[in-house]
């Protein structure tokens, strides 16, 4: 009885999260004029998913207590490189994916590396090196265009039986092979300790730099996959600045509205997935509800900002006021 | 001793950190089967030892024997891998993560290469038992359990991790006295079944009650090793103070006719479980002393007089009025004139890359501005006068203040409050890690100071310093006043002897939780 009590407390932030959702997206099909039918699923999906994969390559450094203001640009750097390499046969196109995903752990890894070995702020090394790969974007697709193995674009982008949408069968299906083991694994808990208490960790014989690697590494990764994912939409590459700056905002958006805090050791990528569709979701109900996309900026803002109040409501029971900067 | 071949040596460790020694050619030896207790005060170097012991530090030279093999240290990864386990005082458990998962952190139990949850919270349900915390959930995360309770979890955690050599680094500091019970219990049958225990606390009683041996440190040295119960608490004192250096004081003024109103006062302040009914007053020109072993709640005491703390009951007067003190800003305002010299001039006292000029006018600029923008003549002035009265030794007031010397530093952060000149000062441990000569002043200073009519209340982890310059002294003890010195009785010996609670009649030592939280 107990037990249940306590894995509740666990999962609350994503629980909310996914009801939150729930409700939203309801309301958002309930006043679609095509109303809840497989294309409009579709739809949602296709533009949820992308932010959702780079909600959760935020969310590893974000658990660390880091922040990953690259994600935007490998996710566009992965994409210009899919434009390039993910063609021809069969096997030409799964050495093209392995690469671009590879890329991305590559372009992650450094990210630790420079934070960990350089001892830089998250901050500062992320804004750097995400220019570094923006550039690299910039120099393979200086105008858009490219293309992609189109068999394999349609596949994870369409519908399955039943009309389910492939993208979300693909988002699932690295949940479940990539982010549900991680959070079992002894490194994944690594990553928690660290971002909870690294002086705590370090003192308890945690390789807290293994573990910082590790989650730089893996939001590499996960904005590859976010990258491929748009080239499979778009059947091409873009470097487009705007995208990449909106989509790490948008993913750190996405991350604390999915209950993971900013402060590092809690949260799911679950949450983040949740977070993100939550997100999408707003502009879309913003649509059917005909406002002017003026106000959307705005709109999307008083959510965060209340959002993350909320987040902060333990600050009021500190009772050193020291505390309060620490 | 039994005569058996040591479990573990360390001999000739030496560290120094800056130009200061934390030890100096210290060894000790560890016997499987036995608990050693570890003595000294403030400073001594215990805490360097075990963290050199558990490879958090290295040592400058020397060498450890583990088993009869020569061995180093690298991380405390390798120390917990060779068997040594430190329960720290400074808790080193992971706040956002359950207990289960905090007792296996390192090496949690695996199936198919993922972490067991099942066996693990049954694993901790059972270390748990064994350190005698039935009572702690295995899935409570370590953020919501009071802190007699993480210090429970944070024994069965080195429990889990089966260690060969134990050290407990003021353990039981915050624990209940039915907890010290069990854990007592605990650690004796570990000894029982063979373990070598390193055990640090300033409660004599349970010393006594444990230990089979003791080793005696001070100035960073290992003076005296002996079997427990050899010594009476007459000669382990003694064994414990002995400096090697003495300063200069300034001569004390007859003491302040008690008939003298009192600037401050404060009546059974509480705070959390750190502080219990604490009670002093200090009058016009009298430098009253804080003292006892390091962390015993002094710092708490300090915040508290400035605002920092919330939810703090009890009473603070100054000038007989009862006043509420929100913040620092409210506290060093002319009403109250209060200043709190801080513990950790880098962190608390100075901004380091801001030039001196800044970091001296910071607390006084509403004197020295004019409708919001400050008089850089007026402030000129005030700066170069502080400058000459501490004798500051700077290459201009625009360097960075994180140029100058310690000593330096530590009289840019005394002098950014004068220029305030406040009536009451408190001071945390202000000459820690300072030259002796810098020293000197500052002494010569705060008297001069009280003789201008200011009250001072002086936490000093130096015992020499309180006898030097205090009329009285409080000593604390477990968040509560222990005893106050006065004249005569304000000795070397006495206030280590208050400092261990060796006055207190047997009984009376219950535990500051007793009265709760």
């Amino acid at each position: 009885m107990s037990d249940w009590r306590y894995r509740f407390a666990e999962h609350r932030g994503t629980l909310l999260a996914a009801l939150v959702f729930v409700a939203m997206f309801g309301v958002y099909v309930g006043n679609h004029s095509a109303g809840f039918s497989a294309n409009v699923v579709q739809t949602a999906a296709n533009k949820g998913v992308l932010l959702a994969l780079l909600a959760i390559a935020q969310t590893f450094v974000v658990l660390t207590s880091g922040i990953d203001l690259s994600v935007g640009a490998m996710f566009i750097l992965a994409n210009c490189l899919a434009s390039w390499i993910v063609v021809g046969s069969p096997a030409m196109t799964a050495l093209g994916v392995a690469g671009v995903l590879l890329t991305g752990l590559v372009c992650g890894g450094v990210n630790g590396a420079v934070v960990i070995f350089g001892r830089l702020q998250p901050i500062v090394a992320t804004i750097a090196s995400g220019a570094i790969y923006f550039g690299i974007a910039l120099a393979l697709r200086p105008n858009p265009g490219g293309d992609v193995n189109s068999d394999l674009a349609d596949a994870l982008t369409g519908q399955l039986w039943g009309g389910i949408p492939a993208s979300l069968v693909v988002l699932l299906a690295v949940v479940l092979a990539i982010w549900l083991p991680f959070r079992r694994s002894a490194l994944g808990r690594a990553v928690y300790a660290v971002g909870s208490s690294e002086v705590a960790a370090y003192m308890s014989g945690v390789e807290t730099r293994r573990a910082k690697f590790a989650a730089y590494t893996l939001s590499g990764l996960f904005a590859a996959m976010g990258g491929l994912m748009l080239a499979f939409f778009t059947y091409s590459g873009e470097a487009s600045s705007a995208n990449a700056a909106t989509y790490t905002l948008n993913s750190i958006a996405a991350v604390v509205l999915g209950g993971v805090s900013l402060f590092g050791g809690t949260g799911s990528a679950v949450g983040a997935i949740f977070g993100a569709l939550i997100f999408r979701t707003i502009n879309d109900l913003l649509f059917v509800f005909d406002l002017d996309p003026l106000w959307q900026p705005l709109f999307l803002g008083m959510v965060l900002l209340i959002s993350v109040c909320i987040g902060s409501v333990r600050l009021l029971r500190v009772r050193n006021r020291l505390d309060l900067f620490g | 001793m039994d005569g058996a071949a040591p479990l573990f040596g360390m001999e000739g460790i030496s560290k120094r950190y800056g130009g200061v020694s934390a030890l100096e050619k210290a060894s000790l030896t560890l016997h499987a089967g036995r608990i050693h207790a570890l003595l000294g005060e403030n400073g001594a170097g215990k805490s360097t030892l075990i963290k050199i012991m558990s490879g958090v530090v290295q040592p400058d030279e020397g060498s450890l024997t583990f088993d009869g093999r020569d061995i180093r240290f690298p991380s405390p990864t390798a120390a917990n891998q060779a068997g040594i386990v430190c329960v720290f005082q400074e808790l080193s458990l992971v706040p956002d993560l359950s207990v289960a998962d905090n007792i296996f952190i390192a090496d949690p139990p695996r199936r198919f290469g993922l972490i067991d949850r099942t066996a693990q919270r049954r694993m901790a349900e059972e270390w748990l038992a064994r350190a005698g915390a039935e009572d702690v959930h295995p899935l409570a995360p370590i953020k919501d359990l009071p802190l007699s309770r993480r210090q429970m979890v944070e024994i069965a955690k080195a429990l889990a991790r089966k260690p060969r050599i134990l050290i407990l680094d003021e353990a039981t500091s915050a624990l209940t006295a039915a907890d010290v019970g069990k854990i007592l219990a605990v650690l004796k049958r570990l000894r029982d079944e063979g373990l070598a225990l390193l055990y640090i606390s300033h409660r004599m009683q349970e010393i006594e009650e444990l230990a089979d041996d003791c080793t005696v440190f001070r100035n960073g040295r290992n003076v005296a090793t002996y079997p427990a119960g050899s010594k009476s608490d007459r000669e382990v004192v003694e064994l414990m103070i002995g400096r090697e250096y003495s300063h200069v004081f300034p001569p004390k003024p007859p003491p302040v006719p008690a008939a003298t109103p009192p600037i401050l006062e404060a009546r059974g302040l509480t705070w959390t479980n750190r502080l219990h009914d604490i009670s002093l007053t200090i009058r016009p020109g009298e430098i009253v002393g804080l003292g006892g072993l390091d962390g015993q709640g002094q710092r708490e005491l300090l915040l508290a007089l400035f605002g920092v703390l919330r939810g703090l009951s009890g009473d603070i007067r100054v000038d007989g009025k009862s006043v509420t003190i929100g913040s620092p800003s409210e506290a060093k305002a002319a009403r109250i004139g209060m200043a709190l010299i801080p513990e950790d001039r880098k962190t608390e006292g100075l901004m380091l890359p801001m030039s001196v000029r800044d970091n001296l006018s910071f607390a006084a600029l509403d004197g020295l501005s004019k409708g919001g923008f400050i008089d850089r003549a007026a402030e000129e002035r005030a700066v170069g006068e502080m400058l000459r009265l501490l004798a500051i030794k700077t290459a201009g007031i625009d360097v960075p203040v994180g140029t100058l010397s310690g000593g330096n530093q530590q009289k840019v952060v005394i002098a950014k409050w004068l220029m305030l000149a406040p009536r009451i000062i408190l001071l945390n441990d202000p000459t820690r890690g300072i030259d002796v000569g810098t020293k000197q002043e500052i002494y010569q200073l705060l008297r001069k100071l009280a003789d201008q009519g200011v009250a001072i209340l002086f936490y000093s982890t130096d015992y020499d310093e309180l006898i030097g310059c205090c009329e009285r002294v409080l000593v604390l003890y477990d968040g509560h006043v222990g005893r106050e010195l006065a004249g005569d009785a304000l000795t070397e010996h006495e206030l280590v002897s208050s400092a261990l609670n060796m006055t207190a009649k047997p009984g009376t030592s219950a535990p500051a939780q007793a009265f709760g939280a």
